[in-house]
């Protein structure tokens, strides 16, 4: 009876039909790992031109996927959006839907061979030369990342290590990306950066361990350790999320001080639609690998347009705000491994239509900054066909 | 505590704390003898009423977990009495202490780490109900049933172990592990902390049914004050193991009195570009409590510190009714709000 049961369970994978999904895998990861492997990469391969030059960053219709041996799980499936110099971009959405991958991609960081950006491009505008990260290769990929583009994680606990001091992890940064630096200037840049992200006591946090710190001492050195060789992109993945609500204040303050001091650029990955309507200037909303809304901060705050946006914006309790039942979005995230062809978010939806049932619906433009994919604004695209 | 707390009717509370204590031991030294205490929870009163949820929220550290274990005598208490109907938890022999188990229960935050990963899921709700004896035998399977239906899971889910489950699919178990035993006081430490944003609606959506249907009293932790302020109907706010300030969810939001509560709600983010937020940001972080500061613990953060605030402890003051602080700035003020005072401070 158990196992009869665990058939007629949709997800249920037999042995076999396991194996061969990993036999073909690796002959499509090996492929992917022999263009990546190979040496003298030809740089007319990997730079690029901005399509929008007051760009940082232009994602274009990024694809990465994860080859299981449960099947091809599509993470980030066609994702397009820009980050402009010196602003902030949310990213929001709920776990597992993208939003991480979408980050990692553009440090190349996606764990491999498993995964793999298959398609499309990430043009990254370094001030004089363009790259595509999509086809960079590890070498040159090594002097940008730490250098023009650094990663803020969401847990200061693990991201440290706990077995060499706060200061030798910091003068690592520099000593990797500046080699002709001599050690006192090093240092001095060190205690100077642990200075600016407010630790009052930077000669003798330089010299301590990480266990000796509090959870925001330790994002604070986290975020000292991002911002060394001031970079141009910083990507801060739920920065404040393991923080308590007080520190979490001093932490987004700090962040939005720094990024102006060095006119850098933030890639805000978070839930937390507070902190999103607090420190970004664009939003990107997505939902299942999938952008689903974008537009600026008050598109999305103000007239959230997807079915899925006005979800998630109504089922947080708001301080202030009565309500006697909070809104649940209901059922759940389609399989990752078999997604559906039409709208992904259809099956959860209490707004459908009757175009629900046809295939994905396409980006629509409400306005110059506002757009979305939902049939219920089908009129807007008809209306400009129209003119 | 002052004289309108003892004078107010007592037949409605189902909990009363006074005076609760728990310190823990910092062992060293050459004998590995006692060289200090952390002063987790150190002297808290408040009482809950039958079929109400009081929130206690604060930072991390604070003290809001161990309360609320000290209170299930999951720790044991230093000092201080824990009334449940009357009835003190902390001085019950192991064995009426097991016979009062089923009555308090409490759901963790955890809910990856707080299933046992070989049990499946209808043994793991199952276990204590047949232990304690809540139904006749021949009753058992119906009543599982009946319980996991209640808590928005499927009969069949029975045979399969935690691992097959999301996270919020987990915290309905957890739940219906805490409800098989026909609770009446539930301690909720940090429920929806690690759940995604929608599926926390559903959970806080299934506790409050709960609560209605069988008349349940939450202690609710969280240091989540959008949560708490939907899901609470009195709210205390501890700081490095005191209360600070305790009253009704509408007193509280509207009108916090201590300066630690308005710095707290403050810190808030709102999901709304346009509200610019007058904020109060507090310097530094919670002091260790192996070590607090002397006087109102508060005084190393707090904006209004007076002289008095390093040396003496403050009171208990009854500032609205039902609503209560513990700040010196509250001393012979009467019914006057946070700003008043402060205004009047600074003239």
């Amino acid at each position: 009876m158990f196992n009869s049961n665990k058939k007629k369970d949709q997800n249920y994978i037999s042995g076999r039909e396991s194996r061969r999904i990993s036999r073909e895998n690796r002959k499509i990861t090996r492929e992917f790992e022999k263009k990546r492997e190979r040496k003298h990469v030809d740089p007319s391969e990997y730079t690029t031109q901005m399509r929008d030059p007051n760009n940082v960053v232009e994602f274009d219709n990024l694809h990465t996927y994860f080859f299981t041996d449960i099947g091809t799980v599509k993470s980030v499936d066609g994702v397009t959006f820009d980050v402009p110099i010196g602003k902030t971009v949310g990213i929001v959405g709920e776990s597992g839907c993208g939003k991480s991958v979408t980050s990692l991609s553009l440090m190349q960081l996606v764990q491999r061979p498993t995964g793999q950006i298959v398609e499309g491009q990430i043009r990254f505008n370094d001030g004089d030369t363009v790259y595509d990260i999509a086809q960079t290769p590890t070498n040159v990929m090594q002097k940008i990342r730490g250098n023009k583009i650094a990663m803020i994680f969401q847990e200061p606990m693990t991201t440290l290590n706990p077995i060499f001091r706060i200061g030798m992890q910091l003068d690592e940064v520099l000593e990797l990306h500046y080699p002709d630096w001599d050690k006192e200037k090093v240092k001095a840049r060190t205690i100077e950066m642990l200075g600016l992200v407010g630790i009052a006591n930077a000669e003798g946090v330089y010299k301590m361990y990480p266990h000796e710190l509090s959870g925001g001492m330790r994002q604070r050195v986290c975020i000292a350790m991002a911002l060394m060789c001031s970079p141009r992109l910083i990507i801060a993945d739920e920065p404040t999320t393991a923080l308590d609500v007080t520190i979490q204040a001093q932490i987004l303050d700090l962040l939005r001080q720094l990024k102006d001091k060095i006119n850098s650029s933030i890639m805000l990955i978070t839930h937390d639609l507070g902190v999103i309507a607090e420190m970004a200037d664009y939003v990107v909303v997505m939902y299942a690998g999938r952008i689903v809304e974008k537009g600026t901060v008050h598109d999305i705050f103000n007239n959230p347009s997807h079915p899925y946006t006005i979800g998630l914006m109504n089922s947080k309790p708001v301080v202030g705000k009565k309500v006697d039942e909070l809104y649940c979005i209901p059922g759940k995230v389609p399989n990752p491994v078999a997604m559906p062809n039409y709208c992904y978010f259809r099956d959860r939806c209490e707004m459908r239509t009757e175009h629900c049932d046809g295939e994905y619906p396409p980006v629509i433009k409400l306005s110059d900054t506002h757009e979305c994919s939902c049939y219920r604004y089908l009129d807007y695209l008809n209306k400009k066909k129209g003119e | 505590m002052s004289e309108a707390v003892k004078n107010q009717p007592q037949d409605d509370i189902l909990l009363e704390v006074k005076d609760l204590k728990k310190y823990f031991p910092i062992k060293g030294g050459l004998f590995n003898s006692v060289v200090g205490q952390v002063r987790a929870v150190d002297g808290i009163s408040f009482k809950i009423k039958k079929g109400t949820t009081m929130g206690l929220v604060g930072e991390s550290g604070c003290g809001k977990s161990t309360a609320g274990r000290t209170i299930l005598r999951l720790l044991e208490r230093t000092s201080g009495e824990i009334l449940f109907n009357g009835t003190d938890i902390g001085t019950l022999s192991k064995k009426q202490l097991r016979a009062i188990r089923p009555k308090l229960q409490i759901i963790f935050q955890d809910p990856y780490s707080s299933l046992s990963p070989r049990m499946p899921v209808g043994e793991i709700i199952g276990e204590a109900v047949r232990e304690h004896g809540i139904v006749p035998k021949e009753e058992y399977n119906d009543y599982i049933d009946k319980i996991m239906s209640e808590c928005g899971l499927q009969s069949f889910h029975k045979d399969r172990y935690p691992h097959e489950f999301s996270g919020g699919q987990r915290q309905r178990i957890c739940i219906a592990r805490a409800l098989a035993l026909n609770p009446s006081f539930v301690v909720c430490d940090e429920p929806v902390s690690a759940l995604d944003v929608s599926i926390q609606a559903q959970i806080i959506n299934l506790l409050r049914n709960l609560q209605q249907e069988h008349n349940l009293t939450y202690l609710f932790i969280s240091h989540d004050l959008s949560v708490v302020e939907h899901i609470s109907d009195t709210i205390g706010v501890m700081y490095l193991g005191n209360l600070v300030e305790t009253g009704s969810k509408e007193d509280i939001f509207r009108n916090p009195l201590h300066p630690y509560t308005k710095a707290l709600f403050s810190a808030i983010p709102m999901p709304d570009p346009d509200i610019k937020m007058n904020r109060v940001i507090l310097e530094g972080s919670i002091p260790s409590p192996a070590n607090p500061p002397s006087g109102c613990k508060f005084h190393t953060r707090c904006r209004y510190c007076m002289n008095r605030c390093e040396s003496e402890e403050p009171a208990t003051y009854e500032v609205e009714p039902g609503h209560f602080v513990t700040c010196h700035l509250y001393d012979g003020a009467g019914a006057k709000t946070l700003d008043e005072i402060t205004g009047e401070a600074g003239d």
